[in-house]
């Protein structure tokens, strides 16, 4: 058998990476506008099967530290969680994330932490990825649709950045955007929501010891669709409050509206905290179907969370602040 | 029209496809993560697919000069009523498993639910006296006037849709325009009628 050794391969041959990168635009904006159109042929969603998740390409993170803040109920199968997802920067279909998210180019990637901080920082993803020893945190996710699911996610605690970059005594608050960028997220270019996506904390929400950067989940590097290459995890809260595919965190004086509660302020509000006994206008929450269970289940005080974050919201009428 | 029985037998089996579909995907598990959802949405657009195509032949019939179109209607609007019992079945037995308390709570708070459900129980009349003895004992006039109850069906079903979305309005939009362009022939043709 003959193998060409490499300096057999004039240079001539070998692709120029501009062209090879921007075949791959083609490829995937070619793959993109031929689904879009089959969307279309198919109407109203009458035809839309589930499918696969993509083949993930995914590389393993090893020695992930346990944590004692890790649930020990049964994890929802990786299938589910990487192939049914609310990403509205990938259409508003729970199944078009895992179908379009190839878009996105998690790396190279920077994050900037700016604000009302002592030491503001630029970090590249890589940088971000050793700031803090990775560890696994099995939590519930409860969506603010009625649907739930246990994921092992890979991550650090959100404390360890702020703790980097030394809020100041105005940072009251922490405003995390998502990427913006239609090109790398066809659905950018609806007006569904105000883009780019913007979710806040109060910054003692954002220093408690269950609120993570996610890097990773089932202990693989983040898929696109979940939010690569990394976001937030509150596990206390509704789904939409963990931004994805985070792009800039800043500390400020003031909440600024999240684009959720821009879209519908009766509906979304700035807490969002998990509670059954506050239901959604148009929907109850008082209880939530497990994904892979039949019957429905209760939905717990903060997501079962209450014990560790109750304090956090003492005095508070929670129907006020929901 | 020659072969109008054999047209009536494919369209009878093609309306069962969206039946069988669903039957299939969940025999070879590719109903997604949320089978529930899945065949309840799924269910739901098909009810609402085969109240336009009812509300579509009187129109088409009158455009196109096609009478024999007409003996299609019973057939679209109890393919309406199928698919509508089985959506409300699936949400009453899959989706809240008997849970009458909530289901109770559901109808009365839930702007959606109720008008869905409201929807839903105007269809049941419409499909008990489709029968042409049911027709003959109520006789014609008064048979028309009840079975006019689908254009509130229709635009409950479009408004049961469209309460129910998060955000992203555009499909209940495309069933609403064109329950629009359905509703708003007959009123034109009411007006011209009138008008003479």
């Amino acid at each position: 058998m003959l193998i060409k050794k490499p300096d057999d391969i004039k240079s001539s041959e070998i692709t120029n990476k501009q062209i090879y990168l921007s075949r791959r635009d083609f490829m995937s904006a070619t793959t993109r506008s031929l689904g879009a159109l089959a969307a279309g042929m198919a109407a109203p969603g009458l035809l839309l099967g589930s499918q696969e998740a993509e083949a993930s390409t995914a590389t393993k993170f090893n020695g992930l530290r346990k944590s004692v803040l890790s649930t020990t109920e049964g994890l929802t199968p990786y299938k589910d969680v990487t192939s049914y997802n609310n990403f509205y920067e990938f259409g508003t279909d729970k199944y078009s994330p895992a179908q379009l998210a190839g878009t996105l180019h998690p790396r190279p990637w920077t994050i900037t932490v700016e604000g009302e901080v002592k030491k503001p920082k630029t970090y590249d993803i890589d940088a971000l990825l050793k700031l803090a020893p990775l560890e696994e945190r099995i939590y519930r996710l409860r969506c603010v649709e009625g649907w739930s699911m246990v994921i092992p996610w890979a991550g650090f605690p959100l404390s360890e950045l702020i703790k980097q970059v030394e809020p100041n005594g105005n940072a009251k608050f922490v405003e995390f955007t998502t990427l913006h960028d239609p090109k790398q997220m066809p659905g950018q270019h609806s007006g569904v929501l105000d883009w780019p996506y913007v979710e806040g904390l109060r910054i003692d929400e954002a220093m408690h010891p269950l609120a993570i950067l996610a890097v990773g989940l089932y202990g693989e590097v983040l898929p696109n669709q979940n939010g690569a290459p990394v976001r937030l995890v509150a596990p206390w809260k509704y789904g939409f409050k963990n931004a994805k595919s985070i792009v800039k965190i800043r500390f400020v004086s003031k909440p600024s509206a999240s684009s959720w509660m821009k879209a519908n302020p009766n509906e979304y509000g700035y807490f969002a905290n998990v509670n059954p006994t506050v239901d959604h206008p148009r929907w109850s929450q008082a209880k939530e179907r497990r994904i892979g269970e039949f019957l429905k289940r209760d939905t717990l005080m903060f997501n079962g969370y209450a014990e560790q974050v109750a304090h956090l919201y003492s005095g508070m009428d929670l129907k006020k602040f929901f | 029209m020659k072969y109008f029985t054999q047209l009536k037998a494919a369209l009878f089996l093609a309306s069962l496809i969206p039946f069988i579909r669903l039957i299939w995907y969940g025999y070879s598990s590719q109903l997604g993560a949320n089978p529930i959802e899945f065949i309840t949405r799924s269910l739901g657009t098909w009810t609402l697919v085969f109240i336009l195509i009812t509300l579509t032949i009187t129109p088409l019939r009158k455009l196109s000069g096609w009478s024999w179109l007409i003996k299609l209607r019973r057939m679209a609007g109890l393919f309406a009523f199928f698919y509508a019992l089985l959506h409300f079945i699936t949400y009453i037995w899959l989706d809240q498993f008997f849970d009458l308390n909530s289901i109770y709570k559901d109808v009365i708070k839930r702007p959606f639910i109720t008008i869905g459900f409201t929807a839903f129980i105007l269809l049941i009349p419409l499909a008990l006296t489709s029968t042409n003895a049911m027709m003959k004992k109520l006789g014609g006039k008064r048979w028309q006037l009840l079975h006019r109850f689908i254009y509130l069906t229709a635009i409950f079903a479009v408004v049961h849709y469209w309460w129910l979305v998060k955000k992203d309005i555009t499909q209940p939009l495309i069933y609403a325009a064109i329950l629009a362009i359905l509703l708003g022939y007959r009123v034109w043709i009411r007006w011209l009628k009138t008008g003479e």
